[in-house]
């Protein structure tokens, strides 16, 4: 395990009334690429702020590398960030943009020179030096962007969206020339984004906030797999929430049929939310299954078949490479490891996250 | 009716009131009585009342500019900092006075700044020695400096409401304090405002008669003087038009050297 390297310590932050973070703890340790990951308005990018230092919490510690930063603006913290729009500087040159942080901690020509190479070479973009913004598409100047910020050795690098404005096969190749710049660099990423393939694509960690607190912090497999919460549930990936009653351990009563799966330690007979993945309903004509129904919804997705299924009084997301046509009577299975079982909200905040969300 | 068509009446505007003028103030500017070629008005320029009141104008211009620079720029950065509702009204009362006439708004300050006026009054009420100001240059750039301020502002204002915090924020990141990131990034980015306004200040500043005659009292002669008076009480047209043609050669080749600082063409640093 990699020390500990940011340290959130109740953060909480207010606008006027508005509360944006409530008492948010969150550790973020060396080399790792941790993902800020929600809808807008979940207090993600505000972290990340009060991280790089452009706005200060209304209350709680930050802690970089064993120091208490809170109090220190943005220019003295040894850290960069890559802005959403890449806020580059129009009058400047590329190599000049590049430069600009060495300029100003005073370092040497040369020290300047072969730093710029590097890191015009580490971001693809060779040559470029005396190339104007203007003339430089949204993916280079984001590239120029990253390079101007890894330039002065950051401990970390924050991103803000980055890949936001670029349209979707780029913004794919980004992803990986990141996750390779990362390799390559060796430092702590933060990265913001509301994209959620772009969460589990990248992370080592992902972070799923909304209404300014974490709902789950975990490994993309843990997010993706067990959600904790029906919000995590919904906004990473598509999903089938269902009310369930847990009979008892590894056995769930949902619309009045028992499914066997494996979760354990809830109890007996307690009401809870019930999550299947589209992709883990099987459909079959002619097996058997744990519910019969009728296909209502067919639509081509590419890679897949999405249909909707009615079965049990319930629509069912199916995904599926197999094709059954609007009106086929079909069975549902899924197997145990497959269904995720969740609480119940319990407390009145998590009620209204939920609610909200 | 081609699409063409809807340029005519511009065509025919600038050809009645620009392009013919202009022709005209060559032609007699470049002549002489019997209309054979001279440059003789031009050379006009190299006598010493001539050339002191050229150099004069350029010298009440530039202190007037700088002036209007200095007091229009920090005006500008505040008014982008206030917040939108209140920014509008501030700078509707700036642009205000814009819209009375100059003429009238220069005598007024004539009867202010004059030995007896509201000035001299008010420093006589504090007990304070009365001062002569009027009918000196420091009048004059007073009342250039009241006249054009807003040119100044308007252009520097609306180029830095277009800079976005993202900048300032991408400064400050990058390890530059307040003053590096004004002096690296604000100030270097609002260039195409700043070269605008002195634009607009500087021109008006170098041809105008009109605060000199109203300010100056007809005691100090700048060149827009000079060759009202030819055109008027002097009646020498060839004269007014060959030291007309010497400021503008002089206000061209002044933009020329302002166009370099214009960072659409090329860099500044």
């Amino acid at each position: 395990m990699e020390r500990t390297l940011i340290d959130l310590r109740d953060i909480s932050k207010k606008f006027g009334d508005t509360v944006v973070l409530d008492e948010l703890n969150l550790t973020v340790r060396e080399n790792e690429f941790v993902t800020l990951l929600g809808p807008s308005g979940c207090g993600k990018t505000t972290t990340l702020r009060i991280i790089g230092g452009f706005v200060q919490p209304t209350t709680g510690q930050v802690i970089f590398d064993g120091k208490d930063i809170t109090k220190l603006p943005p220019n003295k913290r040894a850290l960069n960030t890559v802005f959403q729009k890449y806020a580059l500087f129009t009058h400047m040159n590329i190599a000049e943009n590049i430069a600009f942080g060495l300029t100003i901690k005073g370092k040497s020509k040369d020290y300047i020179q072969d730093k710029i190479r590097y890191a015009l070479k580490l971001v693809n973009l060779d040559g470029y030096e005396s190339r104007s913004v203007d003339s430089l598409s949204g993916g280079q100047q984001q590239r120029v962007a990253i390079a101007r910020a890894i330039v002065n050795e950051p401990k970390v690098l924050l991103l803000d969206e980055p890949l936001g404005a670029l349209d979707l096969k780029l913004r794919q190749d980004m992803q990986y020339e990141l996750i390779r710049m990362k390799k390559e660099l060796g430092i702590t990423f933060i990265y913001v984004t509301h994209d959620q393939e772009e969460a589990l694509t990248m992370s080592d960690t992902i972070v799923v906030m909304n209404q300014g607190y974490i709902q789950q912090m975990g490994t993309p497999e843990q997010i993706y797999n067990e959600p904790e919460n029906a919000f995590v549930a919904d906004f990473i990936g598509e999903s089938n929430i269902v009310d369930g009653i847990m009979l008892e351990d590894r056995l769930v009563e949902i619309l009045g049929v028992k499914f066997p799966c494996v979760d354990e330690g809830f109890g007996t007979n307690r009401p809870v939310d019930v999550v299947i993945r589209p992709e883990d309903i099987r459909l079959s004509e002619t097996e058997p299954g744990l519910l019969e129904g009728e296909v209502s919804h067919l639509i081509f997705k590419g890679v897949h078949y999405e249909m909707e299924v009615m079965a049990g009084g319930h629509e069912w997301l199916v995904h599926s490479t197999k094709c059954f046509p609007v009106g086929t009577k079909v069975s549902l299975n899924v197997k145990p490891f497959d269904i995720q079982i969740m609480n119940k909200p319990e407390s009145e905040d998590e009620m209204a996250v939920e609610v909200d969300g | 009716m081609g699409r063409k068509s809807f340029a005519l009446p511009y065509i025919i505007w600038m050809v009645g009131f620009t392009v013919i003028p202009l022709a005209m103030i060559v032609f007699y500017g470049l002549t002489d009585r019997t209309g054979a070629f001279t440059l003789s008005n031009v050379a006009q320029i190299m006598t010493a009342e001539h050339a002191q009141a050229l150099w004069l104008s350029v010298g009440l211009s530039v202190v007037s500019t700088l002036i209007c620079l200095l007091l229009a720029y920090p005006l500008a950065m505040i008014l982008k900092g206030i917040s939108h509702s209140q920014n509008s009204l501030v700078v509707f009362i700036f642009i205000l006075p814009m819209w009375m006439n100059s003429l009238l708004r220069t005598m007024a300050w004539q009867t202010i700044l004059s030995n007896q006026g509201v000035l001299n009054a008010v420093l006589g009420f504090f007990g304070l020695p009365a001062v002569r100001i009027i009918n000196t240059a420091g009048a004059i750039v007073f009342g250039m400096v009241y006249d054009f301020l807003p040119f100044m502002v308007l252009p520097i204002y609306n180029v830095l409401i277009k800079i976005g915090q993202d900048k300032v924020d991408a400064a400050r990141d990058l390890g530059a304090n307040g003053m590096q990131t004004f002096f690296r990034v604000i100030f270097p980015m609002s260039m195409p405002g700043v070269v605008s306004g002195i634009t607009m200040v500087f021109v008006p500043s170098m041809t105008t008669f009109v605060i000199s005659n109203l300010l100056g009292g007809g005691k100090v002669l700048l060149i827009g003087n000079v060759i009202e008076q030819a055109f008027t009480s002097g009646s020498n047209w060839r004269l007014g038009s060959g030291l007309s043609l010497v400021l503008m050669v002089f206000i061209f080749i002044s933009m020329a050297v302002l166009a370099k600082y214009d960072p659409e063409g090329s860099n500044v640093i």
